[in-house]
């Protein structure tokens, strides 16, 4: 009876843990919540079977658990989508591992513990590779080959999955042996499935395998006939579906074309590669100094972080630049596109690593009305969320896509180390607008040294209090 | 295993676990995208009871192994999951006090 209050108690937990963790307020404590839970379910769950072989639990307890403390306390807030991507395929792999340890049981598995074990094997397997690739492609170990492209891959894709289910009937059969040929096929599907992808559509695939995550686990419940392991199973499956959909309307595409797609832009990055560099014609560029006296002179300012500020660590520049704007009487916010940086809302977590005020951080929609009455826009790492074709040239790829409307500001200034293509690699005719400056350099560098020209101005040595009072 | 399960109830289990998942989230600001994606994958990391009852019940070390590295992963997942996602939403917190 103890056990089972205490198992209920833990699936009610994780419901409104999970429900908590989609609002601002509550999602701290929810997530510490969903924790406890976890705990509350691990009690319950020793107290019904006893503690037989806890030598082997305190060691995946001790290595597992240890080296996830640690670098989860010690990866850089930058690259916390390929470490969301590297737990989620670990945990993948343990509904593998269980399914495979499962079958070598004496007692034997009735028909639905078979599909069961099959399903997690499956499962598991391409939520392990597929998570790793995605990780690959983040950290930029792994680019996207051309050959991964072709159509054939959808082929080569089909025939694995074939191949699979085929695997699966044999292992129905009575040929337990089939589940290595199984656990390969489906590792290299999961391979398949996510080299093609471009890098800007992977935090919709790491959405996506982190629900399959939560169907392995589900099927892992059925394995060991555990009810809360299933519906916990099932719950984060069915989010994590939903946070995918959000996430792709969010970036204004569709599943299918993440997922058969291939990589945005990437049919025309030959031809732009070949013609790219006399593309940009009308490109004007300046220095820090003169941008430092359009800022000084400006009455409104808003800055549109992109993950290129992020790579060269520079949240700290801007919100020291910010401040002594600020402190000059010169109104300063932030515009946050859906999906800047490489996951949407990356770039909250990443300002909010800096201290940045909450209020200053705009959403595009709530934004976008703003930018004709702005003086300055200074673009600091951001591309293809600029992009004024999104709106104007239904023959791009990114036709469609909500951008934030910063041709429309008096005076745009775009920093950014060359004239490189974007992460979708698609030309942008923000660059060549009669208002748009460009700033080369590293965003960190050139933040410092507006920082510099500004002080040398005079600004920031306003009495205290000017700022204060809008 | 611990065969207090039939399968059919176990379906009804799965169905309405489904269905609840997918009434918990609704709107997302995009804010949270990222913290909700990572707390979610923690909580997938629950396969780390049947890695538990597999060592409960393996008869030999080699299956215990099996299950004890299974466990690994799992808490790995676990463990990291919610601490990173702790940090990521402490940090809008602070700034809610300020």
């Amino acid at each position: 009876m103890v056990e089972l209050s205490i198992e209920l108690g833990s699936v009610l937990l994780l419901a409104f843990g999970l429900k908590g963790l989609a609002k601002i307020r509550t999602a701290r404590s929810a997530n510490g919540l969903a924790a406890l839970a976890l705990g509350l379910a691990v009690v319950g769950l020793l107290l019904q079977q006893g503690l037989g072989g806890w030598p082997w639990m305190l060691l995946g307890l001790g290595i597992g658990g240890g080296l996830g403390a640690v670098l989860a306390l010690r990866v850089a807030m930058t690259s916390m989508p390929e470490t969301v991507a590297l737990f989620n395929g670990c945990g993948g792999m343990s509904s593998l591992l269980v399914a495979i340890g499962a079958v070598q049981l004496p007692t034997p598995l009735n028909l639905v513990g078979q599909v069961s074990v099959l399903v997690s094997v499956l499962v598991g397997s391409i939520t392990f590779s597929g998570s790793l690739v995605a990780m690959g492609k983040l950290q930029e170990w792994l680019g996207t080959p051309g050959w991964t492209l072709r159509p054939q891959r959808h082929v080569v894709n089909i025939l694995m999955a074939v191949a699979c289910l085929a695997c699966c009937v044999l292992v129905l059969k009575g040929m337990a042996v089939a589940l290595i040929p199984l656990t390969v096929l489906s590792l290299l599907l999961g391979v398949g499935l996510t080299l093609p992808v471009g890098g800007a559509d992977m935090p919709v695939v790491i959405s996506l395998l982190n629900s399959y995550s939560g169907v392995a686990a589900a099927a892992a419940g059925f394995v060991v006939g555990s009810e809360l392991l299933i519906v916990a199973g099932a719950m984060v499956g069915a989010a994590g579906l939903i946070l995918t959909q959000v996430m792709c309307t969010a970036m204004n595409r569709s599943l299918t074309s993440v997922l058969f797609g291939g990589a945005l832009g990437a049919g025309t990055s030959e031809a732009s590669e070949a013609g790219g560099r006399e593309e940009y014609t009308n490109v004007t560029s300046c220095s820090p100094e003169e941008c430092a006296l359009t800022l000084e002179a400006a009455e409104r300012v808003i800055f549109v972080p992109g993950y290129g500020l992020a790579v060269a660590q520079a949240q700290h520049s801007l919100k020291e630049l910010a401040r002594l704007l600020e402190q000059h009487g010169i109104e300063v916010r932030y515009a946050i596109h859906p999906v800047a940086g490489r996951m949407p809302g990356h770039m909250n977590v990443l300002l909010a690593e800096a201290d940045v005020p909450y209020d200053q951080l705009v959403e595009m929609d709530d934004i976008n009305p703003d930018f004709p009455r702005t003086d300055v826009v200074i673009v600091l790492g951001a591309n293809d969320v600029v992009n004024p074709r999104a709106k104007s040239d239904p023959s791009s790829p990114l036709y469609g896509m909500p951008v934030l409307e910063v041709d429309q500001a008096r005076s745009v200034f775009v920093v950014k180390r060359s004239l490189g293509s974007g992460y979708a690699g698609i030309r942008n005719d923000l660059f060549e607008l009669p208002q748009t400056s460009m700033v080369f350099g590293d965003a960190k560098q050139v933040l410092q040294s507006l920082l510099q020209e500004l002080r040398s101005l005079g600004v920031g040595k306003v009495p205290a209090g000017a700022g204060s009072t809008r | 295993m611990s065969g207090h399960l039939s399968g059919t109830a176990a379906l009804w289990v799965l169905v309405l676990g489904s269905l609840l998942g997918l009434e918990l989230i609704g709107k997302v600001p995009p804010t949270l995208h990222t913290p909700l994606m990572s707390g979610a994958n923690a909580i997938s990391g629950i396969t780390l009871l049947a890695a538990l009852a597999l060592i409960g019940q393996a008869p030999t070390p080699g299956l215990k192994l099996i299950g004890a590295v299974a466990l690994g992963f799992a808490l790995f997942n676990v463990v990291g999951g919610f601490l990173v996602t702790d940090r990521m939403l402490a940090m809008f917190r602070r700034r809610e006090a300020n």
